[in-house]
């Protein structure tokens, strides 16, 4: 891993290998959907462009610089960068476009509390020169306010009724106005607490949207398509991902495309030819069944992809719990993730990876009937069990954390049914 | 038997799973033939002495504790006389913090707690987080262990002749120095460890119904059935290994 090497010896060179960048560096950054918003980009801007981008989801420091390292005659830098990265990438890279996505509850003994991420971020984009354009998700009251009194700002959102829940998910996190301290009353809630924010106490609400989303359908697991409005003209939107956090995920792509002055076509062309990035949605063919894998990280992002499941048939499930580092030591989120619409429906249900019996607990408790719930923390053998618990011409899905997923993908690819792919430590 | 609970502030108090600890409590109750009737106890919202059995607090971040703390002193002394007249109490993380007599800032602030619990917390350099292990004896001769999870920046100190919740086997506890986690007056527990603290422990949630129905009743605690635990056992037994693996490291 040269990156970390060069990161180790000499930070600064990170900082001159991005001045080299003729058309300059864009910045993602976000709880959920880093990965594959930056990859759509990327999809997008690739037609055009010699990209550093850091597809292998590497998103400190040190795989921005092997990005820029392996990146010979690159044009443009574009980069997912984490959450508490954020700041330092800024001073380094010089962004000309900085993309916040969202700001949810995640690994709290990683990242602490939401207040201090947003912290963080503030100073950062407070020290951004003024004419650095910010492309931001107004459906988040934080991520909005980011955007106060600046010049250059393209915000983002969702506009569709049909797709709100009715109330704030018990996951919410910014449910409490910025500015005064009352609770938001949302017009429409999508996920978690994005949505059309207003508060009645001091009148803090939403900012008006230059790309707003509309006119969603989803088509349950296989894919989703919308209409973008946008200054530049209308986009239609054809994904081949599922769910409305990739409606989001995509918005952010094309809104960060159009500040880099990307063309309505040229994205509407990209984002169609978009398959899933990495671990984050794969079908997988094995035999005469197919293997639905899903990545889960933290009750956000977990309910959203629940919420896709809930409109399929009665599963077989695998849902695999490790507690590493990169999972997150603190299991206590899955508590916060609304298992309990899908349980019902759910045929059998295997629990797995190293918290399995923890996952058990969560899942009784949920009101999963006991003869439905087999534990079965090796990994191996449950995802064999689920296989076997899956009829033919079927699908498994399985909801993996971060490094279950790698494990049981490198188990696939022991097996010779999917290809090896390096992914660096998130 | 129905067993009254008031949850104090659920929608500001919940950044670590509470729930999980009321789903825990309301299932066992169910279990051993009685029915848990949680109310949500909110801002503005009064609380009558005797009403409620036990009470519920969960822990929040900063900026939502910093919303209630004003709120939850006014109900303070409603609050004190319940636990008096013997109601039962579990106050988690935050909600702990803000049950003792208050929190000092870095910046020296101090921000005022309800004083149900004979301590003080200030904030310290470095949040302590990590796996924890306790031993406690809640009843004379009834030793028990908790495994949880810690992650607080507040340093708490007992005052003298308070009595922890536990002693800490592995992790950092109260203040990461005097090995003592929690405090403990009457049927009132304070604790930092979430996790959440009663699914893996579900000892403890007997502990806490069967002192609830205690105040229900106004007779002793009962003795609850045993329920089968196996999957709870594991649970304890991996989480308490994490706690010897890897708790209380910096």
């Amino acid at each position: 891993m040269p990156g970390k090497l060069l990161w180790k010896l000499d930070p600064e060179a990170v900082d001159a290998l991005a001045a080299r960048l003729a058309r300059g560096v864009a910045l993602h950054s976000a709880t959920n959907g880093k990965t594959t918003t930056a990859a759509m980009a990327a999809h997008v801007l690739g037609k055009r462009e010699r990209l550093a981008w850091n597809r292998a989801g590497a998103n400190l420091l040190s795989g921005i610089a092997s990005a820029l390292l392996t990146a010979d005659g690159a044009t443009m830098g574009l980069f997912e960068v984490d959450e508490a990265a954020l700041p330092e990438a800024i001073t380094r890279t010089r962004p000309s476009v900085v993309s916040v996505g969202n700001l949810f509850r995640d690994q709290l003994d990683r990242y602490g509390e939401l207040e201090l991420v947003a912290e963080r971020w503030r100073e950062a984009v407070r020290a951004l020169p003024g004419e650095t354009s910010l492309v931001l998700n107004a459906d988040d009251p934080v991520v909005a306010d980011l955007g106060e009194g600046r010049a250059s700002v393209l915000r983002y959102g969702i506009d569709d009724r049909r797709h709100a829940h009715q109330s704030l998910q018990h996951a919410a996190d910014s449910k409490y106005c910025l500015r005064c301290g009352a609770p938001y009353v949302y017009a429409a809630a999508y996920v978690g607490h994005l949505g059309d924010y207003r508060c009645d106490a001091c009148g803090h609400a939403r900012p008006s949207l230059d790309v707003t989303a509309r006119e969603i359908e989803l088509a349950g697991l296989r894919s989703s398509r919308f209409l973008l409005h946008t200054p530049a003209g209308e986009i239609p939107v054809e994904l081949a991902l599922p769910g409305l956090y990739n409606v989001y995920n995509a918005t952010a792509a094309a809104s960060l495309c159009l500040a880099l002055g990307a063309a309505p076509a040229e994205i509407a062309a990209g984002l169609a030819g978009f398959h899933a990035a990495f671990g984050r949605f794969e079908r997988i063919p094995v035999g005469s069944k197919t293997i639905v894998m899903l990545l889960v990280k933290n009750p956000a992002g977990a309910n959203e992809v629940l919420r896709t499941l809930e409109t399929g048939v009665p599963n077989t499930l695998v849902i695999a719990l490790n507690d590493a580092i990169a999972d997150g030591q603190d299991v206590s989120w899955i508590w916060d993730v609304d298992f309990e619409p899908l349980l019902p429906r759910a045929r059998q249900v295997v629990a797995s990876g190293d918290r399995a019996a923890e996952l058990g607990l969560r899942l009784l408790y949920g009101g999963l009937p006991p003869d439905r719930l087999e534990v079965v923390a090796d990994l191996e053998s449950a995802l064999d069990r689920g296989l076997a618990l899956t009829e033919a011409g079927d699908s498994l899905v399985v909801l993996p954390t971060y490094t279950a997923m790698l494990a049981l993908r490198g188990i696939l690819t022991s097996r010779g049914i999917v290809e090896h792919y390096w992914e660096g430590a998130p | 038997m129905r067993i009254r609970v008031a949850h104090l502030y659920p929608d500001y108090l919940n950044i670590y799973a509470d729930r999980g600890n009321i789903a825990v409590l309301g299932r066992r109750a169910a279990l051993h033939g009685h029915e848990l009737a949680v109310e949500s106890v909110g801002l503005g919202d009064g609380v009558r002495p005797g009403v409620h059995d036990l009470f519920y607090v969960g822990g929040g971040q900063d900026r939502e504790q910093a919303l209630i703390a004003p709120d939850l002193v006014l109900k303070s002394a409603s609050i004190a006389e319940a636990i008096d007249g013997g109601a039962a109490l579990l106050a988690v993380c935050g909600g702990y913090q803000l049950l003792g007599r208050g929190y000092r800032g870095r910046d020296g602030s101090v921000m005022p707690g309800a004083g149900i619990f004979p301590l003080e917390t200030s904030a310290g350099s470095g949040r302590m987080i990590g796996d924890v292990l306790l031993e406690c004896e809640l009843e004379p001769g009834d030793r028990r262990t908790l495994a949880g999870f810690e992650n607080h920046a507040g340093r708490t100190r007992l005052d003298p002749g308070a009595v922890p919740l536990g002693r800490v086997l592995h992790g950092f506890g109260n203040d990461g120095e005097t090995g003592f986690e929690g405090c403990r007056v009457g049927r009132a527990l304070g604790t930092y460890l979430h996790g959440p603290l009663l699914p893996r422990n579900p000892w403890l949630a007997d502990w806490l119904l069967a002192q609830a129905l205690a105040h229900a009743t106004g007779g002793p605690p009962p003795a609850l059935e045993e329920i089968p635990d196996d999957l709870a056992r594991e649970a304890h037994r991996v989480a308490a290994g994490r706690a010897r693996a890897r708790g209380g490291r910096r």
